[in-house]
């Protein structure tokens, strides 16, 4: 086990090293979008009874916040290691394909509760947000989190150089992060969008983790939470088939 | 004893391009062999199969009888590599990525063994800096330093001194040389032969993804004897009508002759004396690696 907590060791003072830019700056965008829609929305909507939309929009900035750093977590970990050659050590190492994984998924996770974490404890300063169930919060947060962590992973070791990845970042985990419900409820879309956000997986985090504040949700957390976890286990069996065949790692 | 390297058929493909052919190779333990070859021969995709960051489309590799695929961890863990590349985690101390190192080999509380090899490699000043603040040659003793934190009986170092300056080298060779006095089996690849031909008991060498050579060192040598000569500036400048089979060369107002074994020396004087030729003067030319080297890259024409 040693092998495996030095690996995480290294992972966690790998982003802690440099805070400012891993955790503290990420904090910025989702509180400016946060500042935006409020001043352009908040006469307009009220998502759910009683739920104004600034309030209704924090869970959906700090999830937003939480997954898309432990994404940049551990994707520009592995690509980072891989472009400058590092990664070697770990390639060399008795380390297994799980004990990687694990690391760099918990790493991940680590960093994305912090960043949402702080975006959190901001917005706590300008709006009351009720808290229904802190345990289908943190659930829904840390499997966000995870998924986004193997999927960057896996993009991190597709990847072959910078912009690879930003294309990864741009085309894929963008959209469906900005279209899975971060700032509006399903509800008020269209129905032919509907039906295309219900097969997007990050809608069921982003729908679940609100639930645990407000205990209303677009549909049921257990319903989310099984697509969830189905999703998890998928990506991860994918990463770490990747990882066991050495896939662009080990020629 | 069980071998410390055990290549078996051993086949690997790029593309279209067939890197390695059927290697066979055996390092018994407690060796210090060299895997010589041109650049594009093979060696580092070899050193890359047997520490498992490639892997070979057929045959089998196995380090201290561990399988190197099927059972990684125990090959791994009695294997210590040292890349060609000079790679480092720009976010980490000399003495920070050691530790991190030896975890990785699930080793705790290292220090003792890694304060050791910190100033064995002369890296003591540098120890608490961080990974990009160090010169070329420092960042090499730090990859040395990394290969043998978890003190493997087996060590392969890639090109170490390739581009590293003479001071660092005779450190790091007096270094690697009391490695392998203390037991741990040395592979290395250089393309400085008088290195390998001063410290290496044995060679293997490649060329186009084959081993066309492999022998004990003085063996190899040994078989270029033949080509032995001895070079004399003479006065008057002529050679005596009963040497002048032997010549082989004229080199700089020398006369190159070409000599079978040493006994020769004798009547070649004693022929000069009596013609009353003076030497004025006199070189033996002896085989040496890179004369091994040259003449089977050249000649070998499979």
């Amino acid at each position: 086990m040693t092998g495996f907590f030095t690996l995480l060791y290294k992972e966690l003072l790998r982003f802690w090293k440099v805070s400012f830019q891993t955790i503290v700056a990420p904090m910025v965008s989702p509180l400016l979008y946060l500042l935006i829609f409020y001043h352009v929305l908040e006469a307009h909507v009220e998502v759910y009874p009683g739920v104004a939309y600034p309030t209704f929009l924090i869970p959906g900035l700090v999830m937003m916040a939480a997954i898309q750093n432990a994404f940049a977590n551990s994707s520009s970990s592995v690509i980072q290691s891989k472009i400058s050659g590092n990664l070697v050590f770990i390639l060399l190492s008795p380390l297994t394909y799980h004990e990687i994984f694990i690391a760099y998924i918990l790493a991940a996770i680590a960093r994305g509760l912090l960043v949402g974490l702080g975006v959190y404890l901001v917005a706590l300063i300008f709006f009351e947000m009720p808290l229904q169930s802190p345990f289908w919060v943190l659930l829904f947060v840390v499997l966000g989190s995870a998924i986004l962590g193997a999927l960057g992973l896996i993009a991190g070791i597709w990847a072959d150089k910078f912009d690879q990845l930003a294309a990864f970042q741009n085309f894929i985990i963008l959209p469906l992060t900005f279209l899975s419900g971060v700032f509006y409820t399903i509800h008020s879309l269209p129905a032919g969008w509907q039906i295309l956000s219900h097969l997007n997986p990050f809608f069921y985090m982003i729908d679940g983790f609100r639930y645990g504040f407000f205990g209303v949700s677009d549909i049921s957390p257990y319903i989310s939470l099984s697509i969830v976890a189905i999703c998890l286990v998928a990506i991860s069996y994918l990463t770490i088939w990747m990882l066991r065949t050495g896939y662009k790692l080990r020629h | 004893m069980l071998p410390a390297i055990a290549v078996k058929q051993i086949c690997k493909r790029y593309g279209n391009v067939q890197a390695l052919t059927d290697i066979d190779l055996e390092i018994q333990q407690g060796e210090f062999f060299a895997l010589l070859g041109p650049n594009g021969a093979g060696k580092t995709t070899l050193i890359s199969i047997i520490a498992g960051l490639t892997l070979a489309n057929s045959g089998s590799v196995k380090v201290m009888g561990y399988d190197v695929t099927s059972d990684y961890r125990h090959a791994r863990l009695n294997l210590g590599v040292v890349p060609q590349e000079l790679v480092f985690d720009p976010f980490f101390t000399v003495r920070e990525i050691l530790h991190i190192q030896s975890g990785y080999y699930g080793i705790k509380g290292n220090a003792h063994w890694i304060d050791e090899i910190i100033e064995r490699l002369d890296l003591s000043d540098k120890a608490g800096a961080n990974m990009r603040a160090l010169s070329g040659g420092m960042k090499r003793r730090v990859l040395v330093a990394q290969a043998l934190v978890h003190k493997p009986p087996v060590i392969i170092l890639d090109e170490p001194t390739a581009g590293v300056d003479v001071e660092l080298r005779q450190t790091l060779w007096e270094f690697v040389r009391q490695l392998n006095r203390d037991g741990h089996t040395v592979v290395l690849t250089t393309h400085y032969l008088e290195e390998a031909e001063a410290m290496c008991n044995r060679v293997a060498m490649l060329k186009a993804g084959k081993i066309i050579a492999l022998d004990q060192m003085q063996n190899l040598i040994g078989k270029m004897a033949g080509n032995n000569s001895l070079r004399l500036r003479l006065l008057p400048d002529q050679l005596p009508a009963e040497l002048q089979p032997l010549e082989i060369n004229r080199i700089g107002g020398m006369y190159e002759l070409r000599i079978d074994d040493y006994t020769q020396l004798e009547s070649i004087l004693s022929l000069l004396r009596s013609a009353q030729i003076q030497v004025l003067e006199m070189q033996l030319q002896q085989p040496d690696l890179e004369d091994v080297f040259v003449n089977l890259m050249q000649n070998d024409e499979n």
